[in-house]
């Protein structure tokens, strides 16, 4: 009746994840009974989770990646901790655990923080950058994310009933196969991540088309701003890599689930073929990552360096030359394989090539900065960091491109530090960059400066502290994933590295009360005109929030950096606006398809995971249901008559020009 | 940010075009090109497949290989039965644009029982092969060529399904402006799947055979 | 997300699968049967060439490529009018983004995977070529 599961699928011989479980169901509870209790049901279902709203569920998929965020450095501290304690000894995590947590941490770190927290930011802020009203797709774009917070949701199931897998975050077999993985760990992975998968896909296709068919009169191509380049590159990728892991893990659910031998020891199966697969998408994965990164640095450092993007065409070219050459050079994940001297020296010499465009970019960014009254605020902040940190793990990783000495440092710490030193220095700094530079946009205050200058230093030096002797007890030889050790030379390493864990963590909790304070102090930090940062581009145009359709009237763009060459303009001419012809603004419905979708997604999921066959049968059949409603529906979109837009719009500009008045030079 | 006060002549060091970029697309144009992404991105999966079997192509673990397998007469009437949909659902897209109920509805149903009748041969070819001994889990080869042609064949049921909504759709609320965007959609993925076909029977079939 | 007008751009875009209708509906069907009938020219050769003697016999491979890449031609001409039109560009580049793709992913898988099963081959399986 309910498949492989019963009661023993909950761990109550396991103290650590049945406190942690206990411990966030009472926290939920908690949330959900105040919700309800004060009567925020209704808005919360009306104003966000049946919302299309690009920002809406931008903001959306940024929250969740902050919170999941909290999960994997949670796993983090944790193998800190064991490494820091386990010379000659078992530390306080037995090896199945163990496992579990360094593969949780590796799969919530990639699939379910960074990704969403750069989908987040492009979903937020490409529209705005664009001059247009919504992303190509609204509905999808639901759909979109709360198949990805299915995947999320998944993964922590597997905390309280059943088991994650023990694999590392990317399954090799033989060891994923149903032989050597017979529990449900393994499956768990699976599904979360196919069906989080569909979500990025979606988001990919709608962000791709939006840009390249949906911009504003005037702004070709090469007017865009940055951050709209890096976003068509990396959904590029998107659409390009994530169709190749949802075959390969569907090729290993095939295994594990109806017994075929694509990757088995037996009847033929070639397990090398996995890894040639899965990291056929798994290097542009992390281009996918790091591009959105580079377009929120260079969106910061042009506008607060007070000049324009240096070497706007370069830094087109070069994003475009790192989204094709992402896919060829995936090979260097598996130079120890044995594909022999003449592959490895071809992809060994693509890998280097491929560091070429990114150094375009930082002298880009550098040259922008030289010249220009740089202001030292937080995501200026972010950004320096970033350039300084991801040079060198720019540096180490062009080390490993060369396979005899990657021979040496596979799978070894290095390689950790290494990985750990481009993700954060550059994919997690930008997303930090960009969510404190577009707080005020989405929200409609700033966040507190204070608390988050004290979050950077100690995120910058907790990360030193944390991960550069990571790069010393690699090149003493030590493997990665080590449950326990007996080398000695070792331990001061890890011991400190365990310091600069608690030195992140620090970091974390600034950022936290970053965010309660500033909310509690929000009339003060209060952005009342728009335009806190002095921007360059079209988002910074608008109101913040800005109203649901963006744009009273949607720009005519001439030039890059339209919204500059805008204030610029009326400062110059100190024209008396004459008031805009408002028309009749047609908006795309709040749908719940997103979520009854991702509500039959969950169920389906858990359901295979677990055996269920009748309730994957009744999901498939209520996820097909939806579909059909969904396209039933005869009134799609809703009617803001003009005079209602125009009503927003002059309370929107009196108070931006009140402020620009008294405030003299903007 | 009126048009009067954005009218201003700025000089523009990349201006590439002569024609000033006309804002955003049609809802028609900008449907059928996020549709054809997805269709780019579904071609990239199959090539997945692809690379799969021709991987295992002769890893059949002492069992039957695809030359002791497959049936040619069978694949050249399936592939005639999918050709024929391809082209029936083409004069049902324009009778769609004529907007004549009656002759689309006669040009999807044509398409949807000559796609019924591919699958009906495909569904007979896999089964007999199971019962021969010659199921996927025979072997690494036999997995490959299940799945991915397989997958073209999950592919023309979800096709199937999605016709007969369409279909639903049209007799119950006629040619909507959203719909005929729906069509066009459905168009490009029936079309496409006939594309994946050809690869299908000339990599796996003919190939195999030929080998 | 409009201002209530629907526009067709003929002259910049066109969505992929539409055709320009000045044609009216006989040039049009007509267009399907040619596509029909070039599909079955191409089709029949390809199992012709499959399964004759007639043809030398290393060649074959090649021939069905070919054949197989006339007919995905045919099939995007006439089934799906993605043409070299300046009106097709946006179309015809986001194929040739896909057809890249495919072919780095087969070719490459190809590459890699016959380089890895000729040096990590199993020791009996090397003994028994050695037979």
């Amino acid at each position: 009746m309910l498949g492989k599961l019963n009661w023993s699928a909950i761990p109550i011989d396991q103290p650590i994840p049945m406190i942690t479980s206990a411990v966030v169901a009472l926290g939920i509870l908690g949330i959900l009974a105040w919700v309800v209790l004060a009567g925020h049901l209704p808005y919360l279902w009306r104003e966000w989770i049946t919302s299309v709203d690009h920002k809406r569920i931008g903001v959306m998929y940024t929250l969740l990646a902050m919170v999941m965020l909290l999960r994997g450095f949670a796993d983090a501290i944790m193998m800190r901790g064991q490494q820091a304690l386990a010379l000659h000894s078992n530390g306080y995590l037995p090896p199945e655990h163990f496992n579990q947590i360094f593969s949780a941490h590796g799969t919530i770190m990639i699939f379910f923080v960074a990704m969403p927290f750069v989908i987040g930011l492009m979903n937020l802020v490409v529209p705005l950058q664009l001059g247009v009203r919504d992303v190509a797709f609204p509905t999808l774009n639901s759909v979109g994310f709360w198949l990805t917070a299915t995947g999320a949701l998944l993964v922590n199931i597997s905390l309280v009933i059943g088991e994650f897998a023990r694999t590392g975050w990317l399954p090799y077999p033989p060891l994923s196969e149903l032989t050597y993985s017979p529990g449900v760990g393994v499956d768990y992975y699976l599904w979360s991540l196919e069906i989080s998968g569909v979500g990025t896909l979606v988001a990919g296709i709608n962000l791709v088309t939006t840009v390249l068919k949906l911009r504003t009169k005037g702004m070709s191509l090469l007017r865009m701003p940055m951050f709209c380049w890096t976003t068509l590159a990396s959904n590029l990728l998107i659409v390009a890599a994530f169709p190749i892991l949802t075959a390969t893990l569907a090729m290993l659910i095939l295994d594990r689930y109806f017994g075929f031998h694509f990757f088995t020891n037996e009847a033929g199966g070639n397990m090398m073929m996995f890894m040639n697969l899965i990291w056929a998408w798994g290097h542009p994965e992390v281009y996918i990552l790091v591009l959105p990164a580079f377009g929120v640095f260079s969106e910061v450092v042009s506008t607060f360096s007070g000049k324009p993007l240096f070497g706007y065409r370069s830094m087109v070219l070069a994003t475009m030359a790192i989204c094709v050459i992402s896919f060829m050079v995936w090979l260097h994940h598996f130079f120890t394989m044995g594909a022999g001297p003449d592959v490895n020296a071809i992809f060994g010499i693509a890998s280097m090539i491929i560091a070429v465009p990114t150094g375009v970019k930082i002298y880009n960014w550098l040259f922008t900065m030289y010249g220009g009254r740089v202001r030292f605020e937080t995501p200026m902040l972010w950004s320096i960091g970033f350039m300084v940190t991801f040079i060198i793990g720019g540096l180490t990783g062009v080390l490993v491109a060369v396979p005899p000495a990657d021979f040496l440092l596979h799978n070894s710490l290095f390689l950790v530090a290494h990985f750990h030193n481009v993700i954060i220095g550059g994919v997690l700094f930008g997303a930090f960059a960009g969510y404190t530079y577009w707080f005020p946009k989405a929200f409609g205050f700033r966040l507190h400066e204070g608390f988050g200058k004290a979050a950077f230093w100690f995120w910058l030096i907790g990360f030193y502290v944390a991960f550069m002797p990571l790069y010393a007890v690699g090149m003493l030889g030590m493997t990665r994933r080590m449950q326990h050790y007996d080398v000695p030379e070792w331990r001061p390493w890890l011991i400190l590295a365990a310091f600069g864990a608690v030195l992140i963590l620090t970091g974390i909790v600034f950022q936290i009360v970053q965010f309660v304070v500033s909310i509690r102090h929000r009339d003060e930090l209060r952005d009342r005109t728009g335009d806190p940062w002095h921007g360059r581009s079209l988002e910074w145009a608008t109101a913040s929030p800005p109203p649901v359709f963006n744009f009273a009237i949607t720009p005519d763009v001439r030039g890059e950096d339209a919204y500059w060459a805008m204030k610029q303009h009326a400062r110059q001419q100190d024209v008396e606006k004459a008031e805009p012809d408002y028309e009749d603004i047609e908006m795309p419905r709040n749908s719940p398809t997103g979520f009854v979708c991702a509500f039959f997604a969950t169920v389906m999921g858990f359901a295979l995971i677990w055996h269920i066959w009748w309730m994957v049968a009744a999901g498939l059949v209520g996820a097909f249901a939806t579909f059909v409603a969904f396209a039933w529906r005869d009134h799609d979109e809703y009617v803001i008559p003009a005079a209602e837009v125009a009503r927003i719009d002059r309370a929107n500009l009196a108070e931006r020009r009140a402020l620009l008045g008294t405030a003299g030079s903007a | 940010m009126t048009d009067a006060t954005l009218a201003y002549a700025q000089s523009d060091p990349h201006h590439v075009r002569a024609v000033e970029h006309s804002g955003p697309a049609s809802k028609r144009i900008v449907t059928a090109y996020g549709f054809w992404i997805f269709i780019l991105s579904d071609m990239v999966m199959f090539s997945a497949f692809f690379a799969a079997y021709a991987v295992l192509l002769g890893q059949t673990a002492g069992g039957p290989s695809g030359g002791q397998l497959f049936d040619l007469s069978n694949v050249a009437i399936e592939t005639g039965f999918l050709l024929a949909s391809s082209f029936a659902c083409g004069l049902a897209m324009i009778a769609a644009d004529a907007r004549n109920s009656f002759w689309f509805q006669i040009g999807m149903a044509v398409t949807c029982l000559l796609g019924l009748a591919f699958l009906t041969i495909e569904g007979r070819e896999f089964a007999s092969l199971v019962a021969r001994g010659a199921g996927p889990t025979r072997s690494a080869f036999l997995s490959a060529f299940f799945t991915l042609v397989g997958c073209h064949g999950l592919h023309v049921s979800a096709g199937i399904l999605w016709l007969l909504t369409m279909m639903a759709q049209v007799f119950a609320k006629g040619f909507r402006a959203d719909i005929q965007r729906r069509l066009l959609c459905f168009a490009l993925f029936w079309h496409a799947l006939d594309i994946i076909w050809i690869a299908v029977f000339t990599v796996v079939y003919l190939l195999g055979s030929a080998a | 997300m409009t201002n209530g007008r629907q526009e067709i751009d003929h002259h910049i875009d066109i969505a992929p699968g539409d055709e320009h209708l000045e044609g009216g509906i006989r040039e049009r069907v007509l267009g399907y049967l040619t596509g029909l009938g070039l599909a079955i020219l191409l089709t029949a050769t390809s199992f012709f060439v499959a399964g004759t003697d007639l043809v030398w016999q290393p060649s074959i491979p090649v021939a069905l490529v070919v054949l197989a890449i006339a007919q995905m031609g045919v099939h995007l001409v006439f089934f799906l009018h993605i043409t070299t039109g300046a009106d097709n560009t946006n179309n015809v580049l986001a194929l040739a983004f896909g057809v890249l793709i495919v072919m780095l992913v087969i070719g490459g898988s190809l590459w890699i995977m016959a380089n890895l099963n000729h040096n990590m081959m199993p020791m009996d399986q090397l003994m028994r070529m050695q037979r």
